[in-house]
């Protein structure tokens, strides 16, 4: 399930603050569609995804927008105030107590020969799996998707041969706010969340991103791996509650060693 | 302008005096006013004049609060010694940040991470050391003795978080004729240019961090003993560091004035949602208040209010130009 989320998280170049954040809306939308309307989230995801694809769009198009060419640390305080907006209106509407999605799936097990497997788990990294193809198709196979990649390469040359630049960031900002939303409603059956989900999400997202590297698809896959195993085998042999601790220390040794991740391409 | 502000700091320090007007809510205000007003300063010197962004401000504040506490209540040695103890041990850890982060050349976002990461293995840390409390927290037994940093007034709270946030201010002010403010303010204009025109960007960035992280660490003391109560969670956690830098850039980072401004705008404004809205029910609502302001300073008022109010001033008292 961890590999999944983190192929949607790696091919993502915008790094932001608010991801975790719009993840935990994700979940919340998928816990009033089950609550209220009694729609699995294996198929609210589609919802929340279109919703959260509005939401990015918004977001891009009013905020972002007007500080593309801003220095890199104003882009970080604006995604910060977007992350405290959305934790807080969660909190606001839906008050800090955990919560939890049912799902017809979740109380079903599955027994591969040896391995005992739950259901849910097991779908919700299939679709991610789905979604994480059909993401890389979008962006290797259509024209939207080649500009994209054109323009988070050079801007400048995207703009040069005619690439409507501001329109491709409003879109690539757009998929990957639906990807978080679709992400987070499927994991909502499978773990507790509160508002404040939405901070260990983000950091713990930058954790996979950067170990495996920026805008990697291997790197997202690898790193998502390591940096899961490093936490179980911190959780043996230290203590479960130092398993962070393991996953922050890998992150600044790749920091110093490797900034630009595992498999990251060396940033100009 | 400078009659002015000598004006404003007779009044500060003449308010507490009429207790009458100046009732116990307005006390404690006025001390979170000026204390985060302090921390935002410390935060001011490297975040703002030095333009290296960290995130992990709470991390010094944290080291320095325990080491203050631990010393007053196990070893009885007094927080008015302890407190540089704790500036000490924060400026070792900033040496820490600071030498990997600027040795290593991460800039920008990879900064802000490093800096994140560091106080997140900090909270880790000190929420699983059993001697500090573990993560149900230290706690400080109140006995209202000033040779220990406790008070039975408010009132002397408010004095030395003034005087810490005047001093502080004082200092960077200083600073900043001084070459070593130039050469900050070179460093964040353009790292490489001013490092080709012979500033050792090296030194001058780690000094920033160590006299930033010192400060903060000076400022865990008061942290400790006026609210009598350490959670890993809180004093380490990333909430707390986001208190600390959104005073300075709403009031306009790498300025002298700007972290008080920010905090004269932005303390008032917390306190008083948190007190109404919680009585309400309505969780959350002040930092909702807070990310849409930081949000507005970015788009509308890139620099701060400060340099915006100080212009606006200036017009005022000379209008011929």
């Amino acid at each position: 399930m961890a590999v999944g989320l983190t192929l949607i998280f790696g091919v993502m170049r915008v790094v932001n603050f608010a991801h975790g954040d719009m993840m935990v809306w994700g979940m919340y939308l998928a816990w009033l569609f089950a609550t209220r309307g009694g729609v699995d989230p294996y198929a609210s995801f589609v919802i929340c995804a279109a919703v959260l694809f509005v939401v990015g769009l918004l977001v891009q198009r009013l905020l972002v927008q007007r500080i593309v060419d801003a220095p890199h640390e104003m882009q970080i305080l604006l995604m910060l105030g977007v992350a405290l907006v959305l934790e807080n209106a969660a909190l606001l509407f839906f008050g800090p107590e955990p919560q939890r999605v049912r799902s017809v799936l979740a109380q079903a097990t599955l027994w591969l020969g040896p391995v005992f497997v739950d259901v849910a788990r097991l779908v919700t990294f299939g679709v991610a799996l789905v979604l994480t193809l059909l993401l890389s198709l979008f962006l290797f196979r259509t024209d939207v998707g080649r500009s994209i990649r054109a323009a988070a390469d050079n801007p400048y040359g995207a703009l040069v041969i005619g690439t409507d630049v501001r329109r491709v960031y409003a879109v690539a900002f757009a998929v990957g706010a639906a990807c978080v939303g679709a992400a987070g409603a499927l994991v909502a059956p499978l773990l507790p969340f509160q508002p404040s989900t939405g901070l260990q999400l983000s950091v713990a997202s930058f954790n996979i991103v950067i170990i495996g590297g920026m805008g990697s698809l291997v790197g997202a896959f690898v790193g998502g791996l390591l940096v899961s195993v490093a936490e179980s085998l911190g959780a043996v042999f230290l203590k479960p509650s130092l398993k962070e601790l393991v996953s922050f220390s890998l992150l600044v040794l790749i920091l110093l060693f490797r900034p630009m991740g595992l498999f990251g391409k060396r940033a100009s | 302008m400078k009659a002015l502000a000598a004006l404003a700091v007779a009044v500060l320090v003449a308010l507490p005096a009429f207790p009458s007007v100046f009732g116990s809510y307005a006390v404690t205000l006025f001390t979170l006013i000026f204390f985060y007003g302090f921390l935002g300063q410390a935060w001011n010197v490297v975040g703002g004049y030095a333009g290296q962004l960290s995130a992990g401000h709470a991390a010094f504040l944290g080291v320095g609060a325990y080491t203050a506490a631990l010393l007053s209540v196990e070893r009885g040695i007094t927080p008015w010694v302890g407190m540089f103890a704790g500036g000490a041990l924060a400026a070792v850890l900033g040496a820490v940040v600071g030498f990997l982060g600027f040795r290593f050349g991460l800039r920008g976002f990879y900064f802000v991470l490093l800096t994140v990461a560091l106080s997140e293995i900090c909270r880790i840390l000190a929420g699983n050391t059993e001697a500090v409390g573990g993560a149900l927290g230290y706690y400080i037994s109140f006995t209202g003795n000033p040779r220990q940093f406790q008070f039975q007034d408010p009132r002397a709270y408010y004095y030395i978080a003034l005087g810490l946030m005047l001093g502080a201010t004082a200092l960077v002010m200083w600073l900043e004729r001084r070459r070593f403010g130039v050469y900050l303010a070179a460093i964040r204009e353009d790292e490489s240019a001013s490092e080709a025109a012979g500033v050792d960007t090296f030194k001058y960035k780690m000094l920033a961090m160590l006299l930033s992280s010192f400060l903060t660490g000076l400022g865990g003391t008061f942290y400790a003993f006026y609210l009598f109560s350490l959670q890993p969670s809180t004093v380490f956690g990333i909430p707390l560091s986001v208190e600390i830098i959104i005073r300075p850039i709403v009031g306009g980072a790498g300025t002298a004035l700007g972290p008080v401004v920010g905090s004269f705008i932005l303390s008032p404004l917390a306190e008083l949602s948190r007190h109404y809205f919680s009585q309400g029910g309505w969780h959350g609502a002040h930092l909702i208040a807070y990310g849409a302001l930081l949000i507005a300073v970015v788009l509308f008022l890139p620099e701060g209010a400060y340099p915006r109010l100080a212009r606006a001033l200036r017009r005022r008292t000379a209008p011929t130009s």
